[in-house]
């Protein structure tokens, strides 16, 4: 291989019109393409000159079958200049800065060089600019007066004078564009940043325009037979037709005004085909309405040829498919549907130690019946690089021929490592290995405790799947990309693994409050744990029969030597701490891997701040916190079937008493508000420091209406207990909070718009239903009702309202963080941190002296801190730490 | 005018150091660099212009760090160059 190259200098340029002619190959006159018998017509846009398409017939020019021909350019020849709409803001600068007469840039040569800094510098110096220039003034070099250019998007560029007090319009045509351009000396166009020599402004003027090779816009040829050309085909026939009509009519000594006419359409038609894109210029269009696709289309953009083909990348060995939830599965394992596993291979050298192994997997060929079978092989592939696919036919045979040296591509089977990926991919985390399980079903199977990190749910969400091929990519899937070396987010150094949902609920339904729990029971629970023996029962019953509690069921999944203490969600943050006898049971407490106290929920094992997961891989490592996670999750969903858990609609009922109370809240609330709009009305209204009366009135009105909301919650919170299934997943943290209760219940509060109450609609009021000026509550958005009760007409409209700046705000956020992402990844993808801690380029330069500047790997940390000193104190102490 | 501002007295500012020429050669064989590969800062630079540095001088930057407490960088001065 021949060692890497610098690249000293890239030069851009124009194609001067000499350079078009030169580079051509054909001169183009005629529009059509093909005759009747289907031969490109010489001097036509499909010029066998042009490079051929067509597989049989070879290329005029290089004499090479289709295959090698690279094609080659030819030209059209303008009967009049026309402008490149790529280079109108740098012509209508040039024209701005230079005189109208003898073409010299407007300043003296004292003046540039105040600018443009003495020549002698070594570094390439400022650019003269269009606001350095004087408006109107007159040119230093002739004397002429100057004229104001206007410039009218795309194409048009005129000069205004003023005539008898009238300002009129003089429209310039390229042609005359182009006689002032050529006229600018070489040395000024260097004091206005661009190069001559590459560069002559006036080579944006197109007197000749190139024909792009056949082979970069081929025909196809559709069922029926029929051709159907390029869209660029399609543009360049406008463009030799009108061009043909121009100079026939030239010819003739047709009128200024046909010619006109004549010599904008060409204009339009060479715009739209090189941008069909342009402000303020109708796209050009296909027969059936649809635009072309024309020069700077196929370039531009996302699926454009530079973002689109050439840094998009492709590849082999991957599939995808919808994503269900299988809680049995470990988190580290995937299922993958039996239909996927047969299409997929991995390669394996067959070797003397193998041999037998890989003959059987050849003999069993490529057709798996049931996931029971043993897994094939698809494919064999000889010591000569030739391919074998295996067949009924030949197995037998190809399976005699195994010999060391050979590849065999076996089937997937169960326990390979795969890469599993959810987009958009906006994490590392977003793709990890698992452990390949082959299942029934056409769906991929994941533990729903994995769903965090790939932000995935089961609504119909499709994920990836990729096979490395190589032991190396093997060895790294495993040692660094599988899900339990990334169980530690490397944003937060705290986990984003762990419980979610029905996890949570259902371990704070198992280990709230202390319960006990009969042989049958306990069994039950403990019926899919990897444990050998029941612990010492706590307590019998009456008739002598052995009971558990539920505290010892949870101590089983914990590791023997674990020692904890912290608060649960359902901490109230009392002002004492009751500890042991909070009444609340919030109080974790863990000595020696037993559950002393407290109630297990999303502090303890939640995916985003699991304390008992965080721990337990401090102290033991990955692999038994893969462990546990996947023992709470299956203990915890037997803890949630011991008694079931639902919700409904009759579950948010409240009695007679709780409702009386509601309605006297926000009757006092709403007559709150009268009484403060009429203090305001009478002007004995106190402005807050800082505020308007209205503001002051706004904020009071807000303050009411959200405190009315607030003690409905309280009240309906009150009636609504533990046995409530929407207040146990509030309390644990599994789903909702109060405020969603609060909602269903109570009363929906009021609905706002950036943060203030809804003002805008018809005139001085909200909807026509509300007097005009009306300040009250219900008149500017707040609902008294509750998603139980139902909304009233205006109070449906208002939540409405509120409900779209949420829509509108997470659309925004979500394309602004998307674009943000990719700068960011352009940026730095390419950094390292090397063997000896700096953070690096690819050119070994240094970013960083030292990571983060203290060398911590935020995954390996604990919350970022490189040693998680509480944790090690309290599991020594069995105490709390201050 | 007003009195002139000592940009290095600005409590933001961290402390800037020119290194000597022993200095810089310990630290690119310790980090087994060539000096193009250091970060650059501008010869124009408030701080450069307050401790008297000049193009080809490394600048040891000792700052306050979140993580670390304490932490160095180095940059070495170059010319701004001219848009």
């Amino acid at each position: 291989m021949t060692s890497p190259k610098r690249v000293g200098r890239i030069e851009f340029g124009l194609f001067s019109p000499k350079e078009i002619r030169k580079m051509s190959v054909r001169k183009i006159i005629w529009a059509d393409t093909y005759d009747d018998d289907g031969f490109p017509y010489p001097q036509g846009l499909m010029d066998l000159n042009l490079g051929v398409i067509d597989p049989g017939l070879r290329c005029k020019t290089c004499d090479q079958k289709a295959a090698d021909c690279p094609g080659h350019f030819g030209h059209i020849e303008l009967a009049k200049p026309v402008i490149h709409v790529g280079y109108t803001r740098l012509i209508r600068k040039l024209l701005r800065v230079t005189c109208r007469s003898c073409s010299r840039l407007l300043m003296t040569a004292e003046e540039v060089e105040k600018i443009v800094g003495h020549e002698d510098s070594e570094l390439a110096s400022e650019v003269v600019s269009e606001k350095d220039i004087k408006k109107e003034r007159v040119c230093p070099h002739c004397g002429e007066q100057q004229l104001k250019i206007n410039f009218e998007k795309p194409t048009t560029f005129s000069e205004v004078f003023v005539e008898d007090g009238r300002k009129i319009e003089h429209k310039l045509t390229p042609a005359d564009i182009r006689a002032r351009l050529e006229k600018i000396p070489d040395e000024d166009l260097r004091a206005l940043g661009v190069n001559p020599d590459v560069a002559r402004p006036e080579w944006t003027i197109l007197t000749v325009l190139p024909v792009p090779p056949v082979t970069m816009r081929p025909s196809i040829i559709l069922e029926n037979g029929q051709r159907s050309e390029d869209d660029l085909t399609h543009k360049l026939v406008d463009i030799i037709r009108i061009n043909q009509r121009f100079k026939e009519n030239q010819d003739a000594g047709a009128p200024q005004l046909i010619i006109e006419d004549l010599w904008e359409l060409l204009q339009y038609h060479v715009t739209t085909y090189l941008d069909n894109e342009v402000a303020g210029c109708p796209p050009a269009r296909h027969r059936s309405g649809r635009p072309l696709k024309t020069l700077s289309q196929r370039l531009k953009g996302k699926e454009g040829r530079f973002r689109g083909s050439l840094s998009g990348k492709r590849v082999n060995f991957s599939a995808r498919t919808v994503i269900s939830p299988d809680p049995n599965l470990s988190i580290g394992e995937v299922g993958i549907p039996l239909a996927i596993a047969n299409e997929m291979t991995l390669p394996i050298r067959v070797t003397q130690f193998n041999i037998e192994e890989m003959r059987q997997y050849a003999l069993n060929g490529p057709e798996r019946p049931t996931i029971r079978s043993p897994c094939g092989a698809n494919y064999a592939i000889r010591p000569d690089n030739r391919r074998m696919r295996l067949s009924e036919a030949n197995l037998e045979t190809v399976a005699e021929m195994l010999e060391p040296g050979w590849t065999v591509e076996r089937q997937l089977k169960d326990g390979d490592i795969v890469l599993f990926n959810r987009q958009p991919s906006l994490h590392r985390m977003s793709i990890m290995a698992h452990r390949v399980i082959v299942m029934d079903g056409k769906t991929f199977r994941l533990n729903p405790a994995v769903c965090p990190p790939y932000n995935a749910d089961f609504d119909g969400d499709e994920m990836n799947l990729h096979i490395p091929q190589t032991e190396e990519a093997r060895a790294e899937a495993e040692i660094l990309v599988s899900v339990q070396a990334n169980i530690l987010s490397p944003r937060t150094g705290g986990p984003i693994i762990g419980g979610i949902h029905d996890h949570i609920s259902g371990i704070f339904l198992l280990t709230h409050t202390v319960r006990h729990f009969s042989k049958e029971e306990t069994l039950y629970l403990t019926q899919h744990l990897p444990i050998e023996h029941l612990p010492e029962p706590a307590a019998m019953d009456d008739d002598g029969k052995p009971l558990w509690t539920n505290k010892q069921i949870f101590s089983l999944v914990l590791p023997d030597d674990l020692n904890m203490l912290f608060q649960a969600s359902s901490c109230q943050n009392c002002e004492t701490c009751r500890r042991e006898m909070c009444e609340n049971d919030a109080f974790v407490r863990i000595v020696g891997g037993n559950l002393i106290s407290g109630t297990i929920d999303k502090k303890g094992i939640g995916a985003f701040d699991g304390q008992i997961l965080h721990r337990i891989i401090r102290q033991h490592g990955m692999k038994r916190a893969a462990r546990f996670i996947d023992d709470v999750t299956k203990l915890s969903i037997r803890g949630i079937m011991l008694e079931g858990f639902s919700f409904g609609i009759d579950d948010e009922d409240l009695t007679r008493t709780e409702y009386g109370q509601i309605d006297e809240v926000l009757n006092g609330a709403l007559s709150d508000v009268e009484r403060r709009i009429k203090i305001y009305n009478e002007g004995q209204l106190e402005p807050m420091p800082g505020r308007t009366l209205e503001e002051t009135l706004e904020m009071q009105i807000m303050q009411v209406l959200g405190k009315a909301r607030d003690r409905t919650g309280e009240i309906a919170g009150r009636h609504l207990g533990m046995d409530n299934s929407a207040v146990v997943m509030a309390v644990s943290g599994a789903r909702g909070s109060m405020l969603n209760l609060t909602q269903m219940a109570g009363c929906l509060g009021q609905q706002s718009v950036r943060g203030e109450r809804i003002m805008r609609g018809y005139e001085d009021r909200t909807l026509p239903h509300f007097r005009r000026n009306e300040r009250g509550a219900e008149a500017h958005g707040f609902i008294t009702n509750s998603y139980k009760s139902g909304l009233s007409p205006t109070e449906f409209f208002f939540h409405a309202i509120g409900g779209r700046e949420g829509l509108v705000d997470t659309a925004v956020r979500t394309s602004q963080s998307g674009y943000l992402q990719r700068r960011m990844i352009n940026a730095l993808q390419d950094l390292k941190v090397a063997y000896d801690g700096t953070v690096r380029t690819t050119g070994g330069r240094i970013i960083q002296f030292c990571y983060g500047e203290d060398g911590t790997d935020p995954g390996r940390s604990s919350y970022g801190a490189p040693v998680d000193v509480k944790g090690i104190i309290e599991s020594v102490l069995k105490e709390e730490v201050k | 005018m007003g009195t002139s501002l000592d940009v290095l007295n600005h409590e933001m500012v961290p402390d800037h150091q020119i290194m000597d020429e022993e200095e810089v050669a310990d630290l690119l064989a310790t980090y087994h660099i060539s000096l193009e590969q250091l970060p650059k800062m501008y010869h124009d630079d408030p701080a450069v212009k307050a401790i008297g540095g000049d193009v080809g001088n490394v600048i040891r930057i000792t700052r306050d760090s979140r993580t670390a407490g304490r932490a160095e960088a180095y940059r070495l001065v170059v010319k701004r160059p001219k848009k």
